[in-house]
């Protein structure tokens, strides 16, 4: 059957589940619309998590920019699976106990102040808009690719669906189409990655087969390396070790920002107990462990198949893949020395390939000359994780202003159906935001994403472990360490991004850190700022004091309350 | 604070000060700063310190997490703070 007809198939089947699913579990009252009533089963919350965590990003871009990067990708892997630990550990049984909605609720509440409350709300604002600007541009270049359509109207029909679920089920509906989603994302990760690893190791698992031996009787790593090193690029496996420090600071970051990013934490207090919020914090890393391991696997075969394919191969005899991505503009060739043949090497003056890394997930099938099926699977996965994750930010964002805005700031007499109404009227309106956002300024979203990791771990991160483990944490400590943190770090992307339009180049990193990784160091100022300053105030009124003596112990957790 | 719950929480950071040392050292040090070191032995195919950074850090991180949870549920029960 024709691949096109294999997508339109794979893509309807799955939007049909999605919406039966969001009808099905449509929401009734605010607190289910908020936190699907507080009761969630720990397992389908850890689906249900691992699919909002994993984006387009992770599953179409991660595997491709570890292929191209080798062990240096390691930040990412290591980087957006230790926060999970961080939140188990650290956040989620306290935050559950403590039994309110949102972030800023916990802000506010224990540091007993309006400001603290307001600062929280609008990076939580701030770090989702960014983000789910990222994801609808991802269902665009999704949709437009691999329906034919124009890439404006692919985000269009994005909006639409997640408009659908999101606005008529909450977090009710979206975590239940999400548990759909992610086991549609993780089947169609997974099984091009298995039939490859058959094919070039004979192993049926990709974590085992990419340290296994080819057909030749070399290790697959042993080979590529060789491969690498003969076309000028450093070994795929070897440490850059003057990137140690950088590489430290990245990976620092990005666990530390996962830990405090709004979207992720809010999903801890879905669960019905304080028990159930540890365990699902653990179901959720094994979920998204599965894509994680896999992928790594994926990049080194990407990465030996590309070579063995192109290299010093004939132009005139390139197979139909190469020759359909070069109609995309991702993929082109050069003939500088007009030999007829490509010379793919890692001197810039001779190499005559150059390849978009995004494209490596959704070429690898087809590389791999996989069935039709497979690739249409992949598009449907990639779609799935590009939804999952809009949906789940745009619930932060909606709630950020019906419950944080609207019920604490301007209107707290609001009754429960009017509330729900302004909840459902504020997804609206940032789902059609965010697809609008996604229209303009393409290159732009890409650069702020490293600024959605830092402001998380520079604010939100020790404000809320300080509110947990440190009694003696006042409001002034807490507001001047948020404040010193977010100014510090974003001052410091700003500077650095030339995208953003700052003055500053790499020569003048502090301590080689570069701006993706700058977000460790405001989380270090931040702690310091607030211990210092909290130490010279007064001290925490009593009931706050008490407050944080009850949320570390389970018993009497109760269901998520309303003020 | 009564002395029970004092010990509840002292053996709450112990567990933490454990698992989160060796989340750390699986991570920062065999993933990033002695991969260098460990890449000269091999396990398979595999340069050890290529496998911490990306495959082995991350499976610790789920048996840490599921250590902890067997760990507290049990602390819960014994300080008698579990929920009912």
């Amino acid at each position: 059957m024709d691949p096109q007809i294999w997508t339109y198939i794979m893509v309807g089947v799955t939007f049909a589940i999605y919406i039966g699913v969001a009808i099905w579990a449509k929401a009734g009252s605010t607190k289910e619309f908020y936190v699907a009533g507080g009761g969630v089963p720990p397992l389908a919350n850890g689906m249900a998590t691992a699919a909002d965590w994993m984006s387009a990003a992770s599953f179409l871009s991660m595997a491709g920019l570890i292929s191209f990067m080798g062990f240096g990708g390691a930040q990412y892997l290591m980087g957006w699976t230790g926060g999970y630990v961080l939140l188990a550990l650290l956040l989620a049984p306290y935050l559950r106990k403590f039994g309110k909605f949102t972030v800023p609720d916990f802000i506010g509440e224990r540091y007993y102040s309006k400001i603290a409350r307001l600062v929280a709300l609008i990076c939580a604002l701030f770090v989702s808009f960014t983000y789910v600007v990222g994801q609808m541009k991802g269902v665009g270049v999704a949709f437009s690719r691999f329906l034919q359509v124009e890439f404006e109207t692919g985000v269009f029909i994005g909006i639409g669906i997640v408009f659908f679920y999101a606005v008529l089920g909450g977090m009710k509906g979206i975590t239940y189409t999400q548990v759909a989603q992610y086991c549609v994302l993780i089947f169609a990760f997974t099984v091009p990655a298995i039939f490859i690893s058959l094919q070039m190791t004979g192993n049926p698992i990709p974590q085992l087969g990419f340290g296994g031996k080819t057909v030749d009787g070399a290790f697959l790593l042993d080979t590529l390396n060789q491969l690498s090193v003969d076309l000028g690029f450093a070994e795929y496996t070897a440490v850059n070790t003057g990137n140690t420090v950088n590489m430290f600071f990245i990976t620092a970051a990005l666990m530390f920002g996962t830990a405090g990013l709004p979207h992720v934490i809010v999903r801890f207090f879905t669960v019905p107990k304080v028990k159930d919020a540890r365990i699902s914090a653990g179901w959720a890393l094994l979920f998204i462990a599965i894509l994680y391991t896999t992928a790594p696997a994926v990049a080194a075969f990407a990465r030996t198949n590309l070579i063995n394919t192109v290299s010093e191969a004939e132009y005139s005899d390139v197979p139909a893949w190469f020759t359909n991505w070069e109609k995309t503009g991702l993929l082109s060739f050069d003939d500088k020395n007009g030999d007829g043949k490509i010379q793919y090497v890692a001197d810039a003056e001779v190499n005559e390939l150059s390849i978009d890394r995004d494209i490596m997930v959704l070429a690898n099938p087809e590389i791999a000359d996989l069935p039709a099926w497979v690739v249409a699977l992949v598009v449907a996965g990639g779609l799935a994780a590009a939804l999952s994750t809009a949906a789940g930010l745009l619930l932060v964002i909606s709630t950020s202003i019906s419950h944080d805005l609207l019920k604490s700031y301007l209107k707290p007499d609001i009754s429960e159906k009017n509330e729900l109404l302004a909840a459902r009227i504020s997804i609206a309106v940032a789902v059609v935001g965010a697809g609008l956002a996604g229209l303009v300024q393409l290159g732009f979203v890409a650069q702020v994403v490293a600024f959605a990791f830092g402001l998380a771990a520079s604010s939100f991160f020790p404000a809320i472990i300080l509110g947990v483990f440190d009694k003696r944490m006042n409001r002034e400590g807490a507001v001047a360490g948020m404040i010193v943190g977010i100014l510090f770090t974003a001052s410091y992307i700003i500077y650095f991004k030339p995208a953003l339009g700052g003055p500053g180049t790499p020569e003048g990193y502090w301590f080689g850190i570069s701006p993706e990784g700058i977000g460790t160091l405001g989380m270090l100022i931040n702690l310091i700022v607030s211990v210092v300053v909290s130490r010279l105030t007064p001290e925490t009124p009593k009931e706050v004091q008490e407050l944080t003596e009850s949320i570390r112990y389970p018993r009497g957790a109760g269901e998520a309350q309303d003020h | 604070m009564s002395n029970n719950m004092k010990e509840y929480w002292k053996r709450n950071l112990k567990y933490l000060a454990i698992l989160l040392s060796i989340w750390f050292v699986v991570s920062y040090g065999c993933g990033i700063l002695f991969a260098d070191a460990l890449n000269s032995i091999k396990i398979g195919g595999f340069p050890l310190g290529f496998w911490f950074a990306q495959q082995g850090s991350i499976y610790v991180f789920v048996v840490l997490i599921f250590v902890y949870v067997r760990l507290m549920n049990k602390l819960d029960q014994e300080f008698d703070v579990d929920e009912k």
